[in-house]
């Protein structure tokens, strides 16, 4: 079976002033359909810029990546972002909801880029806040939930256009303990129930532990790319 | 419709910046409101003015009188259809401050010659009939709450009675109604009969103020008016002919450049509401980077974003404009109850709501598009990290 997300040969270069970084050399990997992996790695070793470029944020230096049998190493800006919208959620370590805007209006935010009339955005905002145990939060704004509700509506947000891959950066790093087991039950709960193939950038070992798969980066160089969690 | 939410949410996510910079954009445009009334009111006669219409007036000052018997001899130059007159009665009524144009007109010669007035047929038959009657537009009517079939008091400043007063009393007979706007505006004076005026005043009999020419073809207006002019040369009393709307333009600049100083004072309020609102977009786009990002990484294309930005633009112009404009018809009818008809009637016609969408579209681009730039060019990766 051909893996959700194909990696060949990938590297991606900064220029910073006239410092040229490295973040990732030469990596290959394969990610199948409703798989749970975790990048880990310390600081520096290039899983974040690797879940940039697997969320279709930032484009290769070298290399492809194949999602879904479509190489989005070569769509344009206006291409990659209508790929997005239609293929990829994305949560993140500090949320990133809209201060202004409701849980629910958050959530609704990628189908205002669909075709749906507002009665049936709102129904799906809902069912996605219900399915994250917020229904009754709906009308908040960020400022008036906890940091673990936050990063359920963000993951609600994630989850609205019914993506198939869930691309989750640091998503418990501002979290306690308990609230992080929350947030990463939900995850798994979405990769087991509703077959989201969730890849997870954390440095937390316990966290990785909620993912079937562990891939470890240094150097932007993956040191293994398949530990069992 | 369906982005309305987001872009309100952006707008007001600092209440108090957002209630003042929209603020200054209501006193902005109540006061461009404000400033185009005037200036429609100083360009109403020359708006008005009909191409086929010339204006007969003595050579060297419209105040002094010219002949009746002038009249006979204006209709027979070649291209001229129809001659009217009228002279400047010089009203008061009631007290200093009401003031309004009264005429004394020959009534058919003076309504033929303004079709754009009307007049009821029969109080228009009552007008001609009538030596002591008098017409008064619909605006003055309503503004003393006078009734046709009443009296009509009016002193002048100018002539006397035959009784050595100059306290006239007239007959109303009828009402002068306009449909356009500015024709409204025009109308707002009172027409009395030349024949009982010319008889009854202590001075001045067999003169008039003005004629009012009407010719056959536009084109030839230059050439009547020279035709009328040299008919009088080197008499007593020479005349200037000119085009209705040059009068008009030429009476009003007597008072000064209106439309100049209105454009240059709009000029100031605009390029002040610029940089004050530029600033204020700038400063509220730069705070949402992080935001903006988030919108890219859930799909939003680099075009949509620049589009939410200057729409966001748009709709701060837009809400702002609507409501000093909106102030400023609400404050028409005190403005001119307070001028007590001294002044030319103020209106906020359709022409001032067209332009002030105009200004604040131009208004909207200017300073939404360095920040909508900012927006398109930002990258979702530096947009996340806070670069």
């Amino acid at each position: 079976m051909t893996p959700l997300v194909q990696i060949r040969g990938l590297t991606k270069v900064y220029h910073r002033g006239r410092e040229r970084v490295e973040a990732l050399h030469g990596i290959d990997l394969d990610i199948p359909e409703g798989d749970f992996v975790a990048l880990m790695g310390p600081s520096g070793s290039g899983k974040t810029t690797l879940l940039n470029l697997i969320g279709g944020l930032d484009t290769p230096t070298e290399g492809v990546i194949v999602v879904q049998n479509r190489r989005i190493d070569q769509l344009s800006g206006g291409e990659l972002a209508a790929w997005r919208a239609a293929h990829v959620g994305f949560v993140f370590q500090f949320y990133n909801l809209m201060p202004a805007l409701s849980a629910q209006r958050n959530v609704e935010l990628p189908l205002l880029l669909t075709d749906l009339p507002s009665s049936e955005r709102k129904r799906r905002a809902r069912i996605a806040l219900t399915l994250v145990g917020l229904a009754d939060r709906a009308r908040h704004k960020p400022k008036e939930l906890s940091g673990g509700q936050e990063q359920r509506v963000a993951i609600a947000r994630a989850i609205v256009s019914d993506p198939t891959l869930l691309v989750c950066d640091e998503p418990t790093g501002d979290l306690d303990r308990a609230t992080a087991d929350e947030v990463l039950r939900l995850l798994q709960m979405l990769n087991n129930d509703h077959g989201k193939t969730v890849v997870m950038v954390t440095h937390d070992p316990l966290a990785a532990e909620y993912a079937r798969r562990q891939v470890h980066l240094d150097k932007g160089t993956m040191t293994d790319k398949g530990v069992l969690a | 419709m369906r982005y309305l939410p987001l872009l309100w949410a952006g707008l007001f996510r600092k209440k108090t910046r957002t209630i003042l910079t929209l603020l200054s954009i209501v006193v902005a445009f109540a006061l461009f409101g404000l400033l185009q009334a005037v200036k429609i009111a100083f360009d109403a006669g020359a708006d008005m003015a009909d191409a086929k219409r010339l204006l007969t007036t003595a050579r060297y000052s419209i105040i002094e009188p010219l002949p009746i018997g002038y009249l006979r001899r204006i209709e027979q130059v070649r291209g001229v259809v129809g001659v009217a007159y009228a002279d400047w009665f010089g009203s008061k009524y009631q007290n200093e401050s009401n003031a309004f144009p009264v005429f004394a007109v020959d009534p058919a010669r003076y309504l033929d010659m303004y079709p754009e007035f009307t007049v009821n047929p029969g109080e228009r038959e009552a007008f001609v009939r009538t030596r002591t009657g008098a017409l008064a537009g619909r605006r003055l009517m309503n503004r003393f709450g006078w009734k046709v079939g009443q009296k009509l008091p009016i002193a002048s400043e100018i002539h006397a009675n035959r009784d050595g007063t100059m306290n006239w009393e007239f007959d109303l007979v009828g009402i002068i109604d306009a449909e356009d706007p500015v024709a409204q505006g025009n109308s707002d004076m009172v027409l009395i009969n030349v024949s009982y005026f010319d008889e009854a005043r202590a001075q001045g009999k067999g003169k008039t103020g003005w004629y009012v020419v009407r010719v056959a073809d536009s084109t030839q207006a230059r050439t009547i008016s020279a035709t009328i002019d040299n008919l009088f040369q080197n008499s007593p009393d020479e005349t200037k002919t000119q085009p209705e709307k040059e009068f008009a333009l030429g009476f009003a600049k007597q008072i000064g450049d209106i439309g100049a100083l209105v454009t240059r004072i709009l000029l100031a309020v605009f390029f002040t509401l610029l940089i004050l609102t530029g600033n204020t977009m700038a400063q509220s786009i730069r705070e949402r980077i992080p935001e903006l990002g988030i919108l890219k990484t859930l799909g939003f294309s680099d075009g949509k974003v620049t589009a939410l930005v200057l729409a966001e633009a748009l709709l701060l112009l837009v809400l702002g404009g609507a409501i000093g404009m909106g102030a400023a018809v609400l404050s028409m009818p005190t403005l001119n109850n307070a001028t007590g008809g001294r002044f030319p009637p103020l209106f906020v016609g359709l022409e001032s709501w067209v332009l002030a969408a105009i200004v604040a579209a131009l208004v909207a681009l200017v300073i939404g598009l360095p920040p909508a730039w900012r927006a398109r060019r930002l990258k979702i990766v530096d947009a996340l990290s806070g670069h």
